[in-house]
């Protein structure tokens, strides 16, 4: 069964957000465990560039197995202010640690109001279920 | 997350709904944890423990590869050879019966039709293992074209198949088959008796590494399966799935039909020149590809190796001073090296090991080097 921790938002293609402590405005983003799962051996990871202006739901990254490239999709707006740039030496990273060290990038929000759009681990949770059952 | 899967025939065709086939070792599979994939019609494994993790056991020890879904097909008759030397490209009567020859099968065109193993049995029969994807339609090819005293008898249905692939191979096929069978040069094919059933032993595979292939009736295959696990245990055997077996050839420079090779392209472009014997007499395709020959050959398969970051894949197209020149047919991360390799069709200009050339990686332009392949190869006498 996935890990999918309680202090997180989520989307549906699989990305988990965290809003950061002491800064409303400011998100890390990775991939869920149940993603990692599913793609297998993660070798390589394609991150944006730090200053990046990213839409919510626009392709920022991808994320590479043996057999397959999977697209990071930002689950919310803003400018990319930091990328794991330990993921282009070590991407298996996301793989062992999808919530700790295989995060991916932080996000500074352009606008908060999106995160309210995003899944609640509940909600989360029934969807991964729902698509097993595909 | 979206994602792309590659090497398209083997993931990208048609839903779990189309695997209608299982092979006699399915149940195996799912026994041992591995994750299910439709391909060609059957539910095959495609990882049990991580590709790279089968890739390494197959590198390093003995990895064993279920490939039941591959057909088999036996020509029979006073007219073997000629026959089937008639519709493939390389030479059967340049073997000894007992050998085994890789060979592309042709349209008249001259583009691949499959490409195949044939073993030369006796004189009067040829057995010849083709692609799973290909088989309706190599029988039906087979068919309109033989010539001559031959039945032509499709026995994939009867037969599965397991591949003994790793350094460790032939300790493992020594316990299992007996030393004889371990001693075995690349390229033959012998019988062997497993718990009294009759079963083929060939010293093929589709790694680049020691071992073989044994064909074996279905109704010994889980046995053949369980006992090539437990004699090999010791030696640090496991199964490997399509996806290890999709990186380990890639390293090794093999095609994969539907992805390198097609109805587009012919052996000769495809760098396949080498089982494409244009001096013998009168198979499907020579005409063709003896005129490709006369009027030269306008792209060649090449491997590539990426300068920068990135990982060549299927269809992303090949540049030289930013006009699309080319494109990938196949890529990944070497597991062996750690370079980031790709097979590729070049305009015969660029195809020198050396040349720059760049890969559009979905919309950022990377460099890369054509190179000599394989990418990787076995140390000599390893």
């Amino acid at each position: 069964m996935a890990e999918i921790p309680n202090d997180l938002l989520y989307t549906e293609e699989h990305e988990w957000v965290r809003v950061e402590a002491g800064d409303d405005t400011l998100v890390t983003i990775g991939i869920t465990d149940y993603a990692q799962d599913k793609m297998g051996d993660v070798v390589m990871v394609e991150l944006p560039e730090v200053g990046d202006e990213v839409n919510a739901g626009a392709a920022c990254g991808a994320i590479e197995s043996p057999k397959s490239v999977s697209d990071i999709f930002s689950p919310v707006g803003g400018e990319v202010s930091a990328v794991n740039e330990e993921l282009e030496d070590a991407p298996e990273f996301v793989n062992d640690e999808p919530y700790g060290d295989g995060w991916v990038l932080r996000i500074t929000m352009a606008d908060k109001g999106e995160l309210d759009s995003l899944l609640s681990p509940e909600a989360y949770a029934a969807y991964c279920a729902e698509q097993d059952e595909d | 997350m979206r994602s792309q899967f590659y090497s398209a025939p083997v993931l990208s065709d048609g839903g779990r709904m189309n695997a209608a086939k299982i092979t006699a070792l399915h149940a195996e599979h799912l026994a041992l944890g591995a994750r299910m994939m439709p391909f060609a019609g059957y539910d095959m494994p495609v990882q049990y423990d991580g590709i790279l993790a089968e890739h390494s056991r197959v590198r390093d020890s003995v990895g064993l590869f279920d490939v039941s879904h591959m057909g088999e097909v036996r020509f029979k008759g006073a007219d073997a050879i000629s026959a089937v030397n008639g519709l493939i490209t390389n030479d059967l009567e340049r073997v000894a019966n007992g050998r085994a020859q890789y060979t592309c099968t042709c349209a008249p065109d001259g583009t691949i039709v499959d490409d195949l193993i044939v073993y030369r049995i006796a004189d009067d029969e040829v057995l010849i293992c083709v692609n799973a994807s290909n088989r309706a339609g190599d029988v039906a090819h087979f068919e309109r074209y033989v010539q001559g005293d031959v039945t032509i008898t499709d026995e994939s249905d009867d037969w599965s198949q397991i591949a003994v692939q790793g350094p460790s191979a032939p300790t493992l096929i020594a316990r299992v088959l007996g030393q004889e069978f371990a001693d075995l040069r690349p390229f033959r094919i012998r019988q062997a008796v497993f718990e009294g059933a009759e079963v083929l032993y060939s010293t093929t595979g589709y790694t680049g590494e020691a071992g073989g292939e044994i064909y074996v009736p279905n109704e010994k295959a889980v046995a053949l399966w369980k006992a090539l696990l437990a004699q090999g245990a010791d030696l640090g055997v496991g199964p490997a799935g399509l996806g290890a077996r999709d990186t380990l050839r890639l390293e090794s420079a093999y095609c994969l039909y539907g992805n390198d090779i097609d109805r587009t392209t012919t052996p000769l472009e495809a760098g396949l020149g080498w089982v494409t014997r244009l001096g013998k007499e009168a198979f499907v395709g020579k005409e063709a590809l003896v005129k490709q020959k006369a009027e030269g050959i306008p792209r060649k398969l090449v491997g590539i190796e990426m300068s920068e970051r990135g990982i060549p894949r299927h269809d992303y197209p090949i540049l030289k001073d930013g006009e699309v020149v080319g494109k990938v047919t196949s890529g990944t991360k070497s597991p062996s090296t750690g370079k980031s390799i790709g097979l590729a069709y070049v305009p015969s200009a660029l195809a020198e090991a050396g040349t720059t050339i760049s890969v559009d990686c979905r919309g950022r332009e990377r460099s890369a080097l054509v190179v000599t392949t394989p990418f990787y190869a076995r140390p000599k006498g390893g």
